[in-house]
């Protein structure tokens, strides 16, 4: 064990060692699971955070607007390091991906209207549909087997998709409804 | 300027509605593209589709869409915009959080929010579906991708990779 892999309560994480670390998951997690290497990172590898405060803040990630990867990034940043932390930590997590999405896109609006690269991208776009379907069912998880769940999913899916209303006004109507359905009970 | 302005609002609300990450806002935001700059529904999955293949958080095909509007200085407000306000939002929640411990209340938000995530993102691929699923080959290629997705360990990556090359070949000469 080196200094570094030691919980550090007092002696801080090193601002240029958590960019180093976050920038490595950002360039590495191809194909997603980057929740499972912040994971292996925080808590295994540099021991940076019980597994009890990974759960606390993967719940808040989860609660809040964003995306989970990066406002866990967040929150695990201002922890070890207050706001300066944070910002390094999601800027590290997001660096490598935004060049390499830059770097093909720049070379799809070059040859949008290229025969051959619709015709690939057609087979790349209903792979990316089947991937997208894999995550929904995966996330969905035991919520597809229980009726309060299906309850929530199915009308907020219909509002969206069928009825077409806004994004803003499916949440107005379906959020106070699902809060209430969940809400605290006495006894519990 | 005004079209930067309208790209910053967009992607600035759309990262504030992003409930249970990004996917759940792909309906949304492929209808504000299309109405406020044009860009249609296959072009919208396509893109989509390429940042699929990059590392990194899942979303992260917006900086192709900023780009494609206006450029580097468009991929850049796209990226602050979309970032920037979810992040401070979950700063400051997380401060607060640490501040006042647990409250019954966060169980039920969460447990709210999660069946509204997964709806949306029932929705989200429902678009995408609608876009990419255009004939029997694109049909059979979503569905094979999903079984190895599903059923092996094989990186999705590469499944997408795969898909195209194999979609090309077949596009080409069946």
């Amino acid at each position: 064990m080196t200094s570094s892999d030691i919980p550090n309560k007092d002696g801080q994480v090193s601002i240029s060692d958590l960019f180093i670390q976050f920038f490595i998951i950002g360039a590495v997690s191809f194909g997603g699971g980057i929740i499972a290497y912040e994971r292996i990172l925080l808590i295994e590898k540099k021991h940076w955070l019980t597994a009890d405060e990974f759960m606390g803040y993967l719940a808040i990630s989860q609660t809040m607007p964003g995306l989970n990867s990066v406002n866990l990034a967040v929150l695990a940043g201002d922890h070890l390091r207050g706001a300066l932390g944070a910002c390094i930590a999601a800027i590290g997590l997001i660096m490598p991906g935004s060049l390499f999405v830059l770097a093909i896109g720049a070379a799809y609006i070059g040859n949008t209207d290229h025969p051959l690269a619709s015709i690939i991208l057609s087979g790349v776009a209903a792979a990316a549909c089947g991937l997208l379907s894999a995550i929904t069912y995966r996330i969905g998880g035991q919520h597809w087997k229980h009726l309060k769940s299906l309850l929530i999913i199915i009308p907020t899916f219909l509002l969206m998709s069928i009825a077409k209303l806004s994004l803003p006004i499916v949440l107005l109507i379906m959020a106070p409804l699902a809060i209430y359905m969940y809400r605290p009970r006495a006894n519990s | 300027m005004t079209q930067l302005i309208s790209l910053a609002a967009c992607f600035g609300l759309l990262s504030l509605l992003a409930v249970g990450g990004g996917t759940a806002v792909i309906p949304e935001m492929q209808t504000l593209l299309a109405h406020q700059f044009g860009i249609d529904h296959l072009r919208f999955v396509h893109i989509y589709s390429i940042g699929q293949i990059a590392p990194g958080p899942n979303m992260l095909m917006v900086l192709i869409i900023g780009f494609q509007i206006a450029g580097l200085v468009g991929a850049g407000v796209v990226l602050l915009s979309f970032f920037l306000p979810s992040s401070i939002l979950c700063f400051y929640v997380g401060r607060i959080w640490d501040h006042y411990g647990e409250s019954p209340w966060r169980r039920t938000i969460q447990n709210a929010l999660e069946p509204i995530s997964i709806g949306l993102m029932a929705s989200g691929t429902y678009s995408v579906a609608k876009a990419s699923i255009v004939s029997p080959i694109t049909l059979g290629l979503a569905l094979i991708s999903l079984y190895f997705i599903l059923r092996t360990k094989i990186n999705p990556v590469f499944v997408i990779l795969g898909s195209g090359v194999f979609g090309t070949v077949l596009i080409k000469y069946f």
